[in-house]
């Protein structure tokens, strides 16, 4: 027996009403703002790979054109309704916690993506394979396991426990004409490290030639001394250079020419530069050119200065020989010698000869260089 | 490609300089945009900044020409001028042309005597078509 009265059952029955009502309304308004956020209404649907994050839109852009010099608004918009279909996407996959995080699992990628690097060009053949091209030779297939008869089962063809192990031998025959106090096993571990080492070797080269490097070789030697003509030439000029005086003082066989290209590499300014730099010195250059003065060139003056000392010196210690060595020949073998002895200053005035003979030809020229400059710098 | 040295420079600005004088350094500082020299298979090109960072794209080898070809340097290091880079160098020139009186005459000569011949190629009239007649 219950009876309802709605008026006593809500005392302030009509606000609550109200209230009840408008918390109703409130709540379907929140719906469907959320809704209108999360929903977005497209022409054309957009096309997503999810595996790379990445969501197409096909859509003209009319509102983009329509939207004049500053669409920032508008991108604005279509960025974030862009965003708000992927993440829509990419909530309807699969999740699983990962470590008290919520984690998407994403499916492959399906956009295929372009090459990050070229394409490796064709490697060049070995020397095997170029021989087994020219002989006409195909690879012949060979069993895997092949009968062991020692053993009585079927063994690898090589590797571990395999058919024919020569390293398993407990007796090897000394053969007819060896010495007889040889060790056979120590020679045939050897001939298979040869073997081996000549292996690596090969492939090693194959390898260089592959990529067109250089292998690092001791001292540019080839170890079955077939080399080219080139490599002969580098090897003795890097023999000839490793002298503690870097070279300088090794005498060349009677017919033997200079090398070519051994001198100093030049140094160029970098393409771009620093293009202020670039014009300020420019201008200095100018500005030099047009100021009418010979300028001190300060490395040709201290050399001229240099020089003119050696040559004070060098006539000088001429005269002290000089001096010695008719000193030297009135005195005889008992006085002393001042100075140095006849023999050195013989040698040491021929040296000067042949100096002075090179002497005023530089001066000279420089002179004239020099005239001719300022010559030039008047105009 | 690679920027001029200071000694190439130097001979290069000396032999524009005859014919230029000191206006040389408007072609060097320009106010409307950064222009330099730069040497490629002998030849010194005079080109703008945006046109050498797109040249330096090409590969050497396949890279013909680039701005305007200014001259080249022999092969005993001499600058030589080239006709292309007339144009550059009119706006600047000190009146091109062979002199007709010594320089004393120069100074004690009525104003209308001659005293530059203004001799030209083959191609000027090629290249003002339009103002000459």
């Amino acid at each position: 027996m219950s009876t309802v009265y709605p008026e006593r059952m809500s005392p302030g029955g009509a606000m609550e009403g109200q209230s009840v009502e408008e918390l109703l309304a409130k709540a379907e308004r929140d719906e469907a703002e959320k809704l209108q956020r999360i929903t977005v209404h497209k022409e054309l649907e957009l096309e997503f790979d999810l595996g790379n994050l990445l969501a197409s839109d096909r859509n003209p852009p009319t509102g983009l054109r329509r939207a004049g010099p500053t669409p920032e608004v508008e991108l604005k918009a279509l960025a974030r309704d862009n965003t708000q279909l992927l993440i829509n996407q990419l909530w309807q996959l699969p999740t699983e916690r990962v470590e008290e995080a919520l984690v998407a699992r994403l499916p492959e990628p399906t956009t295929r993506l372009p090459r990050e690097k070229p394409v490796p060009r064709p490697r060049p053949l070995t020397r095997w394979q170029q021989f087994a091209r020219l002989k006409g030779i195909r690879p012949k297939k060979k069993t895997n396991l092949v009968w062991d008869e020692v053993s009585g089962q079927w063994r690898r063809r090589w590797g571990y426990q395999r058919a024919r192990d020569d390293t398993k031998e407990w007796l090897i025959e000394v053969p007819g004409g060896a010495d007889p106090l040889e060790d056979q096993f120590a020679k045939r571990i050897q001939a298979k490290k040869e073997r081996v080492a000549k292996n690596e070797l090969n492939r090693l080269r194959n390898l260089a030639r592959a990529h067109k490097m250089q292998l690092p070789s001791a001292a540019g030697m080839h170890p079955t001394g077939h080399q080219s003509k080139e490599e002969l030439g580098r090897a003795m000029q890097v023999a000839k250079v490793s002298t503690a005086s870097v070279g300088r003082f090794q005498e060349r066989l009677p017919k033997e020419k200079a090398p070519r290209g051994s001198g100093k590499k030049r140094k160029f300014q970098p393409l771009f530069g620093d293009f202020a730099a670039e014009k300020k010195s420019q201008l200095e250059l100018l500005r030099v050119m047009k100021s009418k003065k010979p300028q001190l060139d300060v490395t040709r003056a201290t050399n001229k200065q240099m020089r003119e000392e050696d040559q004070e010196e060098a006539a000088k210690r001429r005269k002290m020989s000089q001096k010695g060595k008719r000193k030297g020949g009135r005195q005889g073998p008992g006085g002393k010698r001042k100075g140095v002895p006849p023999s050195q200053g013989g040698k040491r005035k021929a040296g000067l000869g042949g100096k002075m003979n090179s002497g005023p030809l530089p001066f000279g020229g420089k002179r004239k260089g020099g005239q001719h400059q300022g010559g030039k710098r008047r105009k | 490609m690679r920027p001029l040295t200071e000694e190439e420079t130097r001979v290069m600005f000396e032999k524009i300089a005859k014919y230029v004088g000191e206006n040389l350094q408007l072609l060097v500082d320009r106010p409307d945009g950064t222009y330099c020299f730069r040497l490629h298979n002998d030849r010194v090109y005079y080109v703008s900044e945006k046109i050498l960072k797109l040249a330096a794209n090409i590969s050497g080898d396949k890279l013909v020409s680039l701005g305007t070809c200014f001259g080249k340097f022999t092969k005993t290091h001499k600058f030589r001028l080239h006709i292309t880079a007339l144009d550059y160098l009119a706006p600047y020139a000190k009146g091109f042309g062979v002199a007709a009186k010594s320089t004393q005459d120069c100074r004690k000569v009525d104003p209308m005597a001659i005293v530059v011949f203004h001799q030209a190629d083959i191609g000027e009239y090629v290249r003002h078509e339009e103002t000459l007649t």
